[in-house]
């Protein structure tokens, strides 16, 4: 366990250096000049000069490419060009908005796509089958910003017109400022991305409880006289999760790098927006510190996801 | 009253090519403590008609009658089936591997068994699975409690599995071929293993099996199924004897022989019906050697036949017609092989099989 758990952590260090180098040379690779455009039109030479100076980007780009490296492995992650900030202050105003939002959104895709995938799987080819996979096919075929715009307008806006303020159209409130605020503020962008995700988990649960239910551990369940629901949920779902639990880590591990679409449409100030900023400014540290970030994300979900797969399944041994 | 009385089951389910008929009229009875054996080819409808009678055929058409003990099986409803299955009906299946939840540890299985059925705590249900897997010979059950499936051989599996169907002490245990997918020497000791319990508990035994040397071993009287229909009854002695049906004859004839070197084995040319398309007339007669003209389109009906007592075949070849080839060698060397040579091999040899490292 602890070499599995010592030798993944190295893997994950040398992607994030790889990821690292790559974004690193795209962004000295590709045409610009970052100093000029923060300098404005109007600048003198001089002017631009002076700020690539003070941004450190007159140096010769391997000596750039050392410092950040050493610096990143001493937790600073460089300041943005745009506002001065260190980029982790930055991270960790955005991290709490997306993280609630994948939470409260992971809760709910999981609840209502595992959920609506045992009922489908329990009455396959059934009207509530056929109902389940409509409604999958529905919401999955819909672009995120079309979905999160359809909410707004019915739920916010109409609403609105009718004087009923259930629903803010845009914002974030902390959820250490006030819960009730916090939760209001996320319920459609909750929403908007659980029913976009649950269409997979429907599938994904649907089909792996119907490869289940057939297997004869679940005839023996029967033969030994358990309730249908013990037999369906203790027995049948608890083997049927496994690939669940995968796509889970995955999903969650990708969303918390910034639901870019969704935090846009709700005017969530979270990491996707950081990303969308940084990305029109080619501001380097900031992309950079994100891109780490999210797959860091990835890494560490994939590693939970394995952890977790052991525990699962008392077959899988981590080595 | 019989243990269990079966009348006229009809077992049918749809599928893309149309009805399958699987079972077509099976009746059969088990006494208190007796063994029934069930034998016939893959796809006969061994499986199935037990299987139905206490309702784990899901999506079947099932009717007739199915007594136990004097309730009717098949019309009590799923909640008083549940009740029943487990607790008064325990059953033991052909993988013992696939048939063991994988992912919960051997213990926590016999646990939720005893623990469905009866108000007793985790602790004294847990007492009560280290008994039972001590009885079935498991060597240091107490420890052994706490493994997973995977972490047992074949052999210790279906062990757990007997001792799980055996934890309420039903009255009726329905074996589905429980020795097929076991090394020769296992099934020796499991069959060995489910008489020596038999005998302690007075259980009755409906073994299902397509190898005449298990119910040479265990049956006290046998049904041969062919096509989801009966096609012969008879002890077992009258039936390896005196067998009246030819498919009987061909099950029979189809048994390694010792001193059968060189030869090559019997077959019953042809392959099983499909149970869509029976074949009309007697569903045998396109593989059958004594086929006569009325055989290709009335059905012949079960009837009395000469060969013992309650000997009844399904077959229009005359009643005093049993017996028309006896060869007792096939019989013993089955029977040795499974053996080792020995006619017993005492249960706490399980303790030398070995746990997959």
């Amino acid at each position: 366990m602890l070499r599995f758990l010592v030798r993944r952590i190295l893997f994950g260090a040398v992607v994030l250096w790889l990821v690292a180098t790559a974004v690193f040379a795209m962004y000295f690779i590709a045409p610009h000049d970052v100093a000029r455009t923060l300098a404005g039109r109007q600048a003198s030479a001089e002017t631009v000069a002076a700020i690539r100076h003070n941004l450190g980007l007159d140096r010769p780009l391997l000596v750039q490419y050392g410092s950040f490296l050493w610096k990143a492995l001493h937790g600073n992650l460089g300041y943005s060009y745009t506002n001065s900030q260190p980029v982790t202050t930055l991270i960790g105003q955005g991290l709490p908005v997306t993280a609630s939002l994948v939470a409260g959104g992971a809760i709910l895709w999981l609840v209502i796509g595992v959920s609506t995938g045992v009922l489908a799987s329990t009455h396959p080819r059934s009207v509530m089958d056929r109902s389940a996979t409509a409604f999958s096919l529905f919401f999955y075929s819909m672009p995120t910003f079309l979905l999160g715009e359809v909410l707004l307008l019915v739920l916010f806006f109409r609403l609105h017109l009718s004087g009923i303020d259930w629903f803010p159209g845009a914002g974030y409130v902390a959820l250490t400022e006030n819960p009730m605020e916090w939760a209001r503020h996320l319920l459609l962008p909750w929403l908007t991305i659980a029913l976009v995700t649950a269409a997979t988990y429907v599938r994904l649960t649907r089909g792996s409880m119907l490869d289940v239910l057939g297997e004869d551990y679940i005839r023996t369940a029967r033969a030994k006289g358990l309730s249908r629901r013990r037999v369906i949920y203790r027995h049948g779902l608890r083997a049927a999760l496994t690939p669940v639990v995968t796509q889970f880590g995955i999903d969650v591990g990708t969303l918390l790098g910034g639901a870019i679409v969704t935090e846009n449409v709700f005017g969530l100030p979270g990491l996707g927006e950081l990303v969308m900023t940084a990305l029109s400014k080619q501001d380097l540290p900031t992309i950079i510190g994100l891109v780490l970030l999210a797959s860091a994300f990835v890494v560490v979900a994939n590693l939970v996801v394995d952890i977790l797969y052991s525990v699962l399944d008392a077959r899988v041994r981590l080595s | 009253m019989s243990l269990l009385e079966v009348e006229d089951l009809q077992v049918s389910f749809s599928t893309p090519d149309g009805i399958l008929r699987a079972v077509r009229g099976m009746s059969f009875s088990v006494e208190q403590g007796e063994t029934l054996g069930i034998v016939g080819e893959s796809g006969s409808g061994k499986s199935v008609s037990t299987q139905s009678i206490v309702g784990l055929t899901e999506g079947a058409r099932v009717s007739g009658q199915a007594r136990f003990e004097g309730r009717d099986l098949l019309t009590m409803g799923d909640r008083g089936l549940r009740r029943i299955r487990g607790a008064e009906i325990g059953m033991i299946f052909q993988d013992p591997l696939s048939s063991l939840h994988p992912h919960y540890r051997v213990g926590w299985q016999i646990v939720e068994m005893i623990r469905a059925h009866e108000p007793v705590s985790k602790k004294q249900a847990r007492l009560r699975a280290i008994e039972l897997l001590g009885l079935v010979g498991i060597p240091a059950p107490e420890s052994r409690v706490h493994d997973y499936p995977h972490q047992f051989s074949g052999g210790m599996r279906q062990r757990a599995m007997i001792a799980m169907a055996l934890a309420l002490n039903p009255k009726l245990l329905i074996a589905d071929e429980p020795t097929t997918a076991l090394d020769v020497t296992v099934q020796a000791q499991i069959i060995t293993l489910i008489k020596r319990l038999q005998q302690e508990f007075g259980t009755a035994v409906i073994m299902i099996t397509h190898d005449l040397g298990v119910i040479a071993d265990i049956a006290d009287r046998v049904v041969v199924m062919y096509a989801g229909k009966p096609m012969e009854y008879a002890d077992k002695r009258t039936l390896y004897h005196q067998p009246h049906h030819p498919y009987t004859e061909g099950l029979i004839g189809s048994l390694p022989q010792t001193g059968g070197r060189g030869r090559p084995l019997k077959s019953i040319p042809g392959m099983p019906p499909s149970m869509v398309q029976v074949p009309r007339g007697c569903a045998f007669h396109p593989r059958c050697g004594y086929v006569m003209d009325r055989c290709l389109d009335a059905e012949p009906p079960i009837r009395e036949v000469h060969g013992g007592i309650d000997h009844r075949s399904a077959c229009w070849l005359p009643p005093e017609a049993v017996g028309r080839r006896t060869d007792d060698s096939a019989l013993a060397a089955q029977s040795a092989r499974r053996h080792g040579g020995d006619a017993v091999i005492e249960p706490a040899s399980a303790a030398q099989e070995s746990t997959p490292a």
